[in-house]
Formats: C-alpha cells, sequence, structure tokens
C-alpha cells in the first residue's frame, strides 16, 4: 500500500549496521562530536542540540545510564513514528545503540504509545534478528566492552506521557505527571540515573550522520535548522502522509507537493502548535520559524476554524493531567469561551480575561500541555478575526 | 518529590548512609496491562495483590490505574471499539460512522452491548490522519471508516 519513500536524508535508504559499525570504529567523544557537528536537534519539536544533551549524559555520574526511545507520539495530526516504526524500525534502534556507546548507557527502552500495540511483534522480531546478527546484545560487532539491550515498554493512553519527564514516570510506574526540571533527565532520569530521552525520528536520522558524515547532514536545511524534518500530513488535501523534506520548505511548497486546493489555513505543530492564514503561507519549517513536531494539518475555505479550536481544547481537557492548577482549571475555562465565541456571545471582558489566563498558563504550567494549550485560541483570535463573531470594539481590543 | 516506597536508605560499610534506588516498581505498568489482556480488567483483587508483591500500597496501584485512559478497574466488552475524535478524524465524517456503530449495535458512545460483546468509545488523535476517520478496535488500526464499513467491521467480530 505505502510507496517507495524518497527524501533527502531518514529516507535516502541506508544499508545495516553501516551507522553502527562507522560508530563502533570511533572513540565515543568522536561520535558525540559527530553528533554535535551535524547540529541536529531533537526532532520531536522542542529542538534540544542533541550532541549537547549526549554530552551531559555521558559526562553525568551514574553507575547506570538509559537511553530512551520517545515513541508516544500523540500530538493530535502526527503518525511519522507509525510510519518510521513499521518501516525504518531497525535504523531506530542502531540510532538507540550508538546513543548507548556514545553516552556508557547498557540498556534501552522505547515506550511505544499504546494505540501502536499491533507493532510489538514486529519490532520484538528486528530486536532478535538484530540480536542473531550481533547487533544487539553482549559484544555488540565484537567490541568487548559494549554491551547494549533494547527492551520495548507500552503507554496506556496518555498524551502528557510524551513530555519526557511525566515519561520518564510512567516507565518508573508512577502516574504520567510531569517533573519539576532542573534536574534535567541527562543527570536525574530514569530510576535517578543519567538518561537521554529523544525522540523516534532523531535516532532515526543518527545512523545516517554517523555513516555519511556531520558535513554532509548539515549540507541539508538552513543556517539554524539542519537536515531534514518528516512532516505527517493530513486533512483537506489530495494526498495526505508523511512526507520527509529539508528544513526551509515553506507551506506553499508543502501544500504543492500534497495537492492541496482551496486551502484556508494550515495547522502547524498540532493542538499545541500555531494556525498559519494564507497570507504567511511563505514561512518556513525551521526551528527558527515554524518549529513543529511535524504535524501537518490542512484546512480548505469551508472549515470553521472554531471548531478546530473547540476540537483542541476538548482534547487537552481530556488531556490535562491535573497536575497544576493553571492547566486543569485554565482548558475548561478556555473551552466555555471557545463555546461563548463561537455562539457569538464572547463579552469584551471575557475576551480580556482569554488573554490573561492564557498567559497565566503558559507562565505556571510545569509542562508543554498547558504551556500550549492557549496557542490554538489565541492564534484564531489574533490571525483569523474574520473567523470570530466579534463586535467592532472587540476587534480593536485585538489589534491592541 | 521524593518517592517513599522508591527509595531505600542503607548503611554501607564504614557507617555512610546511602539511598539506594529500588526499581521493582517499574514492572507495574507491564504487569497492569498484561492482567489487563488476561482478564480484561483490573479487578479490586488484582491490584491488592500486585501492591502486596510489589510492597506498596493498593491505593498507590490504584492512583495510577485511574490515571491511565487505556486501562480499567470494571469489566468492558470483548472488543472496545474506540472511535478517534481528532480534529482530521471529525472533517473526514467521524459524525457518521459514529452515527453508524450506535445504530448497528444499538448503544451510545460509552456504552457496551447487551451481551458483553463489544463497547464503544472515543479516543483522541490514534496517529492515523492520512487515513481519517479512524478506528482502533482492541490493538488494531483501521483507518477509512465509513458507515458500510461499520457493518463489515462488526460482522468480522466474532
Amino acid at each position: 500500500m505505502e510507496t517507495q519513500r524518497q527524501g533527502p536524508i531518514i529516507f535516502s535508504g541506508i544499508a545495516p549496521d553501516e551507522g553502527l559499525k562507522a560508530a563502533l570504529g570511533q572513540s565515543r567523544a568522536d561520535v558525540i562530536g559527530e553528533v554535535r557537528n551535524s547540529q541536529i536537534k531533537g526532532r520531536g519539536g522542542a529542538g534540544f542540540p542533541t550532541g549537547v544533551k549526549w554530552n551531559l549524559a555521558a559526562t553525568a555520574q551514574g553507575e547506570r545510564k538509559f537511553i530512551v526511545c520517545n515513541a508516544d507520539e500523540g500530538e493530535p495530526g502526527t503518525f511519522k513514528d507509525r510510519v518510521l516504526l513499521k518501516e525504518y524500525a531497525r535504523t531506530v534502534f542502531e540510532g538507540m545503540v550508538i546513543a548507548g556507546y556514545a553516552v556508557g548507557a547498557q540498556h534501552g527502552y522505547v515506550y511505544l504509545r499504546g494505540e501502536y500495540r499491533s507493532f510489538g511483534p514486529h519490532l520484538e522480531q528486528v530486536l532478535q534478528q538484530m540480536e542473531d546478527e550481533g547487533a544487539l546484545g553482549d559484544a555488540i560487532l565484537g567490541k568487548k566492552d559494549f554491551h547494549f539491550d533494547i527492551e520495548i515498554r507500552f503507554g496506556v493512553g496518555a498524551y502528557v506521557c510524551g513530555e519526557e519527564s511525566a515519561l520518564i514516570e510512567s516507565l518508573e510506574g508512577y502516574r504520567g505527571e510531569a517533573r519539576n526540571r532542573p534536574p534535567f533527565p541527562t543527570n536525574t532520569g530514569l530510576h535517578g540515573s543519567p538518561t537521554v530521552v529523544n525522540n523516534v525520528e532523531t535516532f532515526a536520522a543518527v545512523p545516517h550522520i554517523i555513516a555519511k558524515g556531520a558535513e554532509w547532514f548539515a549540507s541539508f536545511g538552513t543556517e539554524k535548522s539542519k537536515g531534514s524534518k518528516l512532516l505527517s500530513v493530513s486533512g483537506d488535501c489530495r494526498k495526505p502522509g508523511v512526507y520527509e523534506v529539508p528544513f526551509g520548505t515553506s507551506i506553499k511548497q508543502i501544500l504543492k507537493m500534497v495537492e492541496a486546493e482551496d486551502t484556508k489555513a494550515v495547522q502547524v505543530g498540532g493542538a499545541s502548535g500555531t494556525c498559519v492564514p494564507k497570507k504567511e503561507f511563505g514561512r518556513v519549517i525551521a526551528y527558527e520559524d515554524l518549529s513543529t513536531g511535524g504535524s501537518v494539518i490542512v484546512f480548505n475555505s469551508r472549515r470553521s476554524l472554531i471548531d478546530v479550536v473547540h476540537n483542541f481544547l476538548e482534547f487537552f481537557a481530556e488531556e490535562s493531567c491535573g497536575q497544576c492548577t493553571p492547566c486543569r482549571e485554565g482548558v475548561p475555562v478556555l473551552l466555555e469561551y471557545a463555546e461563548k465565541l463561537r455562539a457569538g456571545e464572547l463579552t469584551r471582558n471575557e475576551l480580556g480575561e482569554v488573554y490573561s489566563l492564557s498567559e497565566t498558563m503558559q507562565l505556571a504550567s510545569k509542562c508543554g500541555l498547558g504551556q500550549s494549550a492557549p496557542n490554538a485560541l489565541v492564534s484564531i483570535l489574533e490571525k483569523f478575526p474574520k473567523e470570530c463573531p466579534l463586535s467592532t470594539s472587540q476587534r480593536k481590543e485585538l489589534v491592541r | 518529590m521524593k518517592k517513599m516506597c522508591a527509595v531505600k536508605t542503607q548503611i554501607k560499610k564504614g557507617g555512610r548512609l546511602e539511598q539506594v534506588c529500588d526499581d521493582a516498581r517499574g514492572v507495574l505498568l507491564p504487569r497492569l496491562q498484561e492482567i489487563q489482556n488476561r482478564r480484561g480488567y483490573i479487578s479490586d483483587k488484582a491490584m491488592q495483590k500486585l501492591a502486596d508483591e510489589l510492597g506498596i500500597h493498593p491505593v498507590e496501584v490504584y492512583s495510577v490505574v485511574s490515571f491511565y485512559s487505556f486501562l480499567h478497574t470494571k469489566k468492558k466488552g470483548k472488543y472496545i471499539v474506540r472511535l478517534s475524535q481528532c480534529i482530521t478524524s471529525k472533517m473526514a465524517g467521524q459524525e457518521k460512522v459514529r452515527k453508524a456503530f450506535e445504530k448497528e449495535l444499538g448503544i451510545r458512545m460509552g456504552e457496551t452491548t447487551r451481551d458483553g460483546k463489544i463497547t464503544l468509545e472515543e479516543t483522541a488523535c490514534i496517529g492515523m490522519c492520512d487515513q481519517a476517520p479512524a478506528a482502533l478496535v482492541n490493538d488494531e488500526l483501521i483507518g477509512k471508516m465509513s458507515p458500510r464499513k461499520v457493518k463489515t467491521l462488526l460482522a468480522s467480530l466474532k
């Protein structure tokens, strides 16, 4: 069913063990150096430099260290990890082994969202094959002192567990509630040990970086965003699916690629992302412009953006873990305001409250869920005033 | 916040105190999932037993079970049909699919058929937006749902 995928990096093809062999032929410091020179940043969307993260974990003190692959993709509109784990599992796992070698970890976990439980047997099979071939387990590829194994753990339907510290709590057998940071997982992570948590896509890129070189990798993308990004495109277009594009690709180009017509707006980054209006379709996918975990949802001119925002807020109300008051109590209030806005009954006073509440949530929530929950509502108020049934004086308020 | 039950203090030689992290509790979620797969749900008794085994209070186990939406303490249908309520599914006609399910099964969202065979639920995005509207039937991801497909799907569930 799925066609031959093409892309500059992850979809460019690599032989099994090619990256792993190259990594094990170098010193640990050189591997980290290569990753750092590639300037790859976390592909989950937050964009922390991977090389820096690995170096922090490598230099942190700890008898045990862990590598965790964050495969809990739950952002509405994201499905790239589904494709990566179905078709490129070996590359992802090799990326984890390379990370284990680089930071001195012995054990890796894949935290796979419960919705993808059916991938379990296939992933186990890939792991078994790697073990049979000596690419996993004891003395990997003949390197005597290097042991690394990978275990798959399944999530159980909690969006918030995609946040790295909540994910770690979940792995430890607790409610998936985000931790205070610092300390960061790189020194106090899983079971109090130094832990590297990276996105599936980050691990998938690593073997390519090591095998083909940091310079090659950094030749793609923009000045501040090197390499490529996998996009999960859905919504009103003829060719939804997963695409790999170099950073710097514009919304306009993406819409052409997926054959979208009559597009009114594009939601980049899922429910916690931003809604881009037509006049801004020249903006590009990059950490410095539209930073995203990969979700791109296309809306044509017949869609009501207030309905979209309402759907997103319902999602956050459902998924808020309830730990921080601004998020737990704030999301239902925003939802109420969104309903009033849809009915054309939002007062000017309430409009002001939307802003002050949003600010409180952004400042005082512990994790990204609460911090970004107001984004969608604020972004349609500011960028799509025509969508909102507001009075003239309220519109003036928006332009302040 | 330090976890009382996960950190033990040991006295090392020479009288120095050392905190040893006990990661036995890490098996809690996999064990709960295993119990649920076997029994269909997680009973009070099962939670008590597991708590004893791990040396933690049963309420600790319950607090975890109640947190995760895919874990449940009540018996559900043999098949749990979860419709994605992601915006992409809604845009692609999830409403019609939902109505078709409700009509065919004679139950509303959130309910279980009287014979205990099928539970109908809604869930957040399941990562099938390119094939919306989508559904998760137990562990199986199904895309491009339609009222017609509802009938064939239900006929295939034995």
